[in-house]
């Protein structure tokens, strides 16, 4: 491995904008994690218009700060608030909610925080080294490949997620729809435009990320009785004991591990590591009976492996450039307003921009682990910033943003417009993340399946004779068949368990 | 103060314990005896926690708004489906511009009729109710924002819409209500106009 480049990363990082980017990407991200309403992908996306004016390494530095920052951030008001700020931070409720019960929050944050910051630290160095030869890997992927590959993703991330798989899925289809708007690169002939002067050159992406994240979680938000929340006033001794690390650090380690290697996968992401992490802790145990009860593993492993998943899922989007999660989907848009995009070239032809961002996350996760521990008390304080407030700054920032990328009023309705849009499918029970990668990846995939199908003349069996491609359609028709033969048995299982739980 | 392991003590429902109990144990025979009453089962927790965040969310859509959701997707489809067709549908050996958008809207079709079959056992769609009336309210403070910042600027319709969202969606003071809204405006006209010179209409 030439080191040069990666060196060359780190002399990115310290020019003084981009560590103040990455500061503000950061401090941005843990903000988002302690407050309860937007996530790290709707704030991603209403930041999108600032990204625009500056370079593209500063851009993403910031923006992938949002994302693991927010992964600390939500741990806080787990452990004190038994509320679960991020997805990925709700196992962590169990036992740090417990140990907050038995005056120990200060334990549980900062075991938290270290092992957020081990977690995060062994995943880039995993990250620095696997993603170069992925990415040396995929250099030869053809358009099947690509097709595949954008399928299998688009598949898994929609299946993976919570909630309904069918509604899911449909909604990804809605995205790759929506990426048909405008005009056909291959013929030239309009689609689905309407005839509309703004339309034909496409769907922008910022006003539908901006749209179905931000303005749609908003409105979401709007429908919930609000709740009161009682923050402890001051939370004492942040400095895990040096017993509390020896007893955890077993869990830490695993946690690492585990996490980076879910955290690849496309839909793993954080919130699966987490659970994953904490539910191999419970069987290692000698001990299991103490978890739930304010056992420092629980909190520890969790937390390790959300922050290692966090960092890893950048490793498809930077090698292959397929995001694996709503979160990558923004970035990957992000890069694409930039002029840049993500692919196995990558590493090569903008090494400084790869290396940038990630030896930005080397930097960005010291800072946390600074401000982590002694700044609790300050992040708590946050907490009683009222939701009723923040949501009309949010939504004019959102409609004025918007409108600075082109200049064009047009681009605020279609932000409403997909407000609105984001705001049905929350309340039905569709995932908008789907949507948005979809879209992000749908010209990528129509075109590839085009050029495969001119290709192999037409047949479609031509997939299935390239090993690659070959094997990870058979690996989507595993994923989409696999739940139809599951339905098809009996349905008892379920069906008991909701019984219980109207008992209960 | 038991709610953390609420789910956990089992003696309390004897009717349901079997089939909840032997989920995390798949295998066969496993002695009932191995979840003892103070086991912390996992899945349940996670349950839990995802309910208490649903608490104050609308109940669950019934079985006519599941099928009317189900059937939406289906139309939407069908309008998909005709309005690909329009484009040369081409074909596998040559695909034209309505190749995949015919692909996908088909794909659509079949995925809203997999949602009528499964409408009974969906769970969670939310019902409209009077709530409903509050994202009407703020989205129509948005429509009104687009409709009329080309004509009298951004000022007015911003005012306007952080005061509604403030008094009226926030239930925020009167006074937090004018004095905020007028400070965020003022704020923007600093940040937008001001310092970044964004060509934004503006009334001053």
């Amino acid at each position: 491995m030439d080191l040069a480049p990666v060196l060359d990363g780190f002399g990115v990082v310290l020019q003084p904008t981009n560590l103040l980017y990455c500061l503000i990407g950061v401090v941005v991200g843990m903000l988002v994690g302690v407050l309860p309403g937007l996530g790290p992908a709707a704030t991603i996306a209403i930041l999108l218009p600032i990204t625009i004016g500056i370079e593209p390494v500063t851009a993403v530095i910031m923006l992938a700060g949002i994302f693991y920052g927010a992964q600390y951030g939500g741990t806080i008001t787990s452990v004190l608030l038994r509320l679960p700020g991020e997805a990925s931070s709700v196992v962590t409720v169990f036992d740090g909610f417990a140990l907050a019960r038995q005056g120990r929050a200060g334990t549980a944050l900062g075991i938290a925080a270290v092992g957020s910051f081990l977690g995060g630290t062994v995943s880039i160095v995993a990250l620095s080294f696997v993603a170069p030869l992925v990415a040396g890997f995929a250099l030869d992927f053809g358009p099947p490949e690509y097709t595949a590959l954008a399928l299998l993703g688009i598949l898994l991330v929609a299946t993976v997620s919570s909630g309904d798989r069918l509604k899911a899925v449909i909604a990804a289809c809605l995205g790759l729809l929506l990426a048909t708007v405008g005009r056909d690169g291959f013929t030239g002939a309009e689609r689905f435009t309407f005839d509309n002067l703004s339309l034909a050159d496409g769907l922008d992406f910022v006003p539908i990320a901006m749209g179905l994240f931000g303005l749609g979680e908003i409105l979401y938000n709007l429908e919930e009785r609000h709740r009161a929340v009682h923050a402890p006033a001051t939370v004492a001794n942040v400095w895990p004991s040096r017993k509390d690390l020896r007893q955890s650090s077993g869990a830490i380690g695993r946690g690492s591990v585990l996490g980076f290697f879910l955290g690849i996968l496309p839909g793993g992401g954080a919130t699966l590591a987490s659970l994953a992490a904490y539910a191999m802790e419970k069987r290692r145990s000698k001990t299991p009976e103490r978890f739930g009860r304010g056992a420092v593993e629980g909190v520890a492993a969790p937390e390790s492996a959300n922050n290692a998943a966090a960092t890893s899922s950048f490793i498809p989007l930077l090698t292959l450039g397929i995001p694996a999660n709503a979160t990558m989907a923004v970035i990957y848009g992000a890069l694409l307003i930039q002029g840049v995009s993500p692919g196995p070239q990558l590493v090569d032809q903008e090494p400084e921009l790869f290396w940038g961002v990630v030896n930005s996350m080397y930097i960005g996760n010291i800072l946390l682990l600074i401000m982590s521990i002694p700044l609790v008390g300050l992040f708590v304080k946050i907490l009683r910033v009222r939701a009723t407030i923040l949501a009309p700054i949010t939504v004019l920032i959102t409609l004025i943003g918007v409108y600075t990328v082109n200049y064009d009023v047009f681009d605020i309705g279609l932000v409403v417009a997909f407000g609105a849009l984001g705001y049905l499918m929350k309340k039905l029970g569709f995932d908008p993340g789907p949507l948005v990668l979809a879209f992000v990846l749908g010209s990528l995939l129509e075109d590839s399946l085009r050029r495969s199908l001119l290709l192999f003349d037409g047949d479609p069996t031509g997939f299935l004779t390239r090993p690659i491609s070959g094997t990870l359609l058979v690996l989507f028709l595993v994923v989409v068949l696999l739940p139809l033969i599951r339905a098809a048995l009996p349905r008892r299982r379920a069906d008991a368990r909701r019984d219980t739980k109207e008992l209960v | 103060m038991t709610s953390p392991a609420g789910g956990t003590h089992v003696p309390g429902r004897p009717g349901g314990h079997p089939a909840a109990g032997a989920t995390p144990q798949a295998g066969p025979g496993t002695p009932p005896e191995v979840s003892t009453p103070e086991e912390f089962d996992l899945e349940e927790a996670i349950h839990q926690v995802e309910a208490e965040e649903h608490e104050g969310r609308p109940p669950a859509a019934g079985l006519l708004g599941n099928l009317v959701v189900a059937a939406a997707v289906v139309v939407l489809g069908v309008a998909a489906v005709v309005g690909s067709l329009a484009f040369d549908a081409g074909s596998a050996r040559s695909p034209e511009a309505g190749t995949w958008p015919l692909m996908v809207s088909v794909v659509i079709v079949v995925l809203g009729l997999g949602l009528v079959v499964t409408a009974r056992r969906t769970t969670d769609a939310e019902r409209f109710g009077r709530t409903s009336w509050l994202v009407l309210v703020g989205l129509a403070t948005m429509v009104v924002f687009v409709a009329v910042i080309p004509v009298i600027g951004f000022e007015i319709p911003a005012a306007l819409l952080a005061f509604v969202w403030l008094r009226f969606l926030g239930s925020e003071g009167w006074r937090t209500s004018i004095v905020t809204s007028v400070a965020l405006v003022v704020a923007f006209y600093l940040i937008f106009v001001g310092a970044l010179s964004v060509p934004i209409p503006h009334l001053f």
